[in-house]
């Protein structure tokens, strides 16, 4: 033995959650819990992106939509940390949060234009600070910090929410943005959608933590874990984050632990690298019908509230699809003309021979 | 006023640019306290305080993507990468991000942002501390690449840069930070991120560099001229992207002779493009076959063979006589 040995730091992950996975309380709910309506907005929230999901992913099987990635079972991280936002709060979405771009009034027919293949699905006019969605897995959460720092540099009371998946918490991205967050206590959280699947690396392949919160520790913040199927614990969770953030106590890593209930994209086919009984038996903890169960225990739900969500959503979802496919895609220059904020004269000859050829 | 170094007129530009724009601000490595390996932030942080001089994590992914966050916000980061060596882990930042920003969401968001390292060899410095790598940067479109050559210009782009809306990679040639000094005026005046610069006019060939280089191209010139009698048009190109192709071509339309001189490896080097231009659209005016004067397309060696590596004035000289021989 050497000379000392002692016990220099030590933690905790904790894990909150609030309803089982038959919508029964687990315990006290959180006092937001009280308010049914707002509880119904939550639900109608969650339903709207399942709707728009099957919509997306029946468009492209049938040619109308490119390459689209459904949240199918994960609906609640995405309604739960949005709906903890406050408006002036800027969220950096993963690709597979249409369900808090939707909560922040982005549009179904934005999501559509994008994945249908233009770039003006993300030019939204409703949170005109929020970022696109990110694509290249990870690169995002540097952005939420560098959007943290300017709030923190402006003395703003405003929080980044930045999204990703159990995969994105390999990049070195991730571990860099939570080191940056730390030192510079800076007002943003991270939620990651720990769906158990990077398209087909399970989550004992991806990283052998015991969770993923916990990396939040090696860089200083808080990291806690919670049930990402029960949107009330989402959004409590994450409501406590933010109010944190905002009153400069710091970042927070929120795990949110879920399941991948379809394939990665409309690409990939999840029957080659997983059982279909895992896949059953996550139906029986997906979050909507869990939320519908409370409410209807609650008294604060039936049938014809049922019925007429479903009846909204559905219409919603069918206009923005027609609005989409009418939309009259942009003239072959638009790929110049927000390059620059002013076209360099290089450039001008290019953009001519483009128009040319388009006209042509 | 007075007379600067080019690390001298870097540090006298971003001064002007803090105490300009509140919006401006500086992060990155050793910046602070330090000042700067090279002392190009040296008395910022006293002056402009840790929040807009801000020293980071050891993180060149963070540094940039951190960057882009600020610039969305409407900050004006100007963000230091210690040695061009270690700039590779922000390239994804710069290439799926800083540079796409503007168009992806058709002018919503954009990325006021430059990022700065210092580039080139030279300096008998260690391994991965002087490699040119900028056309890496001059081949991603939504970007600007900027690369001084003396001290007048490097204070007049570098303003220009910050001064962008657009995202600008800002290469200072670190051998010539302190080779020589000259009059610099404190005037907040930029100069244009779209225009060569002809450093002397002449009529019997034209030699296109930029950076270090432009020390040797310069020496052959004065070599020419004295011993051959050839006067040679130096033009510094200063943006490699957007490339002022128009300067170039009527220089050569004029001469009917181009020398390329770069440091960096010659295959897929940015002397490619310029050659290729010329041959779009200046063949016919063309006396002898464009030549480029680059170091091989080997790693950069370490400090005992490096001055068999970098191109040398004997080098452009012999470059420029052999393509006087053609009729």
């Amino acid at each position: 033995m050497p000379g000392t040995v002692e016990t220099v730091a030590s933690f905790s992950i904790r894990r909150t959650a609030c309803l089982d996975a038959d919508g029964r309380p687990l315990g006290p709910l959180p006092e937001f819990a009280a308010d049914t309506d707002f509880l119904a907005r939550l639900y109608r929230g969650m339903v709207l992106t399942r709707i728009f999901d099957e919509k997306a992913v029946a468009l492209q099987r049938t040619g109308r939509l490119g390459t689209f990635a459904s949240s199918l079972g994960q609906e609640a991280v995405a309604v739960g940390a949005a709906s903890a936002m406050r408006p002036e709060d800027v969220l950096l979405p993963s690709f597979r949060d249409q369900g808090a771009q939707f909560w922040r009034g982005g549009t179904p027919e934005e999501c559509l234009l994008y994945w249908g293949g233009s770039e003006r699905g993300s030019r939204s006019a409703a949170a005109p600070e929020d970022f696109p969605i990110c694509i290249p897995v990870g690169t995002q959460f540097p952005h939420a910090v560098g959007v943290a720092t300017a709030f923190a540099l402006r003395r703003q009371p405003r929080v980044a929410l930045v999204m990703g998946g159990d995969g994105a918490t390999s990049r070195g991205d991730f571990a860099e943005a939570l080191v940056f967050a730390g030192v510079w206590t800076l007002p943003v959280v991270f939620v990651i959608a720990n769906n158990q699947w990077a398209i087909s690396v399970p989550r004992s392949q991806q990283c052998a933590a015991q969770t993923l919160a916990q990396k939040a520790i090696a860089a200083g913040i808080e990291g806690a874990q919670v049930d990402g199927n029960d949107v009330i614990a989402v959004h409590h969770a994450c409501d406590r984050a933010l109010d944190r953030a905002r009153r400069g106590g710091g970042a927070t890593l929120i795990e949110a632990v879920t399941y991948r209930i379809t394939d990665h994209t409309t690409a990939d086919d999840a029957r080659r690298y997983r059982d279909d009984a895992e896949v059953s038996a996550s139906w029986k903890r997906e979050p909507v019908a869990r939320l519908r169960n409370y409410l209807v225990a609650q008294g604060a739900w039936a049938k014809p509230d049922e019925e007429r969500v479903l009846a909204e959503c559905r219409a919603t979802v069918e206009a923005a699809a027609e609005a989409y496919l009418a939309a009259e895609p942009e003239p072959a220059t638009a790929m110049f003309d927000d390059l620059y904020a002013a076209l360099p004269e290089d450039l001008q000859a290019q953009r001519a021979a483009v128009r040319e050829r388009a006209d042509g | 006023m007075g007379e600067l170094t080019m690390v001298e007129a870097v540090a006298m530009a971003l001064a002007r640019a803090l105490d300009e724009d509140p919006d401006v601000v500086l992060l990155g490595e050793d910046i602070g306290r330090d000042g700067g390996v090279f002392r190009a932030t040296a008395g910022l942080l006293d002056r402009f305080g840790a929040d807009r001089v801000r020293d980071t994590p050891l993180a060149e992914s963070a540094i940039a993507g951190v960057s882009v966050g600020m610039a969305a916000q409407g900050l004006r980061p100007v963000c230091e990468i210690q040695f061009m060596g270690f700039v590779y882990p922000a390239l994804d930042q710069m290439l799926s991000h800083a540079a796409r920003l503007r168009n992806r969401t058709r002018g919503r968001l954009s990325c006021p942002m430059v990022l700065r390292a210092p580039y080139g060899g030279g300096i008998h410095a260690p391994e991965h501390h002087s490699e040119s790598t900028e056309a890496l940067f001059a081949h991603i479109p939504g970007l600007r690449v900027v690369i001084p050559s003396s001290p007048v210009r490097a204070y007049g782009l570098l303003l220009a840069a910050i001064r962008d809306p657009d995202p600008v990679v800002f290469l200072e040639p670190k051998r010539i930070y302190r080779a020589v000094r000259e009059e610099v005026a404190d005037d907040g005046a930029a100069l244009p991120l779209d225009r060569c610069a002809v450093l002397c006019r002449g009529s019997d060939v034209t030699l296109v560099s930029w950076g270090a280089m432009l020390t040797e191209t310069l020496d052959a010139a004065d070599a020419l001229s004295a011993e051959d009698g050839i006067e040679a048009e130096v033009i510094d190109v200063c943006t490699l992207k957007p490339l002022d192709a128009a300067t170039i071509r009527a220089s050569v339309e004029r001469t009917g002779r181009c020398v390329i001189v770069h440091e960096a490896a010659r295959t897929g080097g940015f002397g490619a493009e310029i050659a290729a231009r010329l041959a779009e659209t200046a063949l016919v005016s063309l006396l002898a076959p464009v030549v480029r004067v680059t170091a091989p397309d080997t790693v950069v060696p370490l400090l005992k063979l490096e001055r068999h590596y970098m191109p040398a004035a004997a080098d452009i000289v012999a470059a420029v006589r052999r393509t006087m021989e053609y009729a």
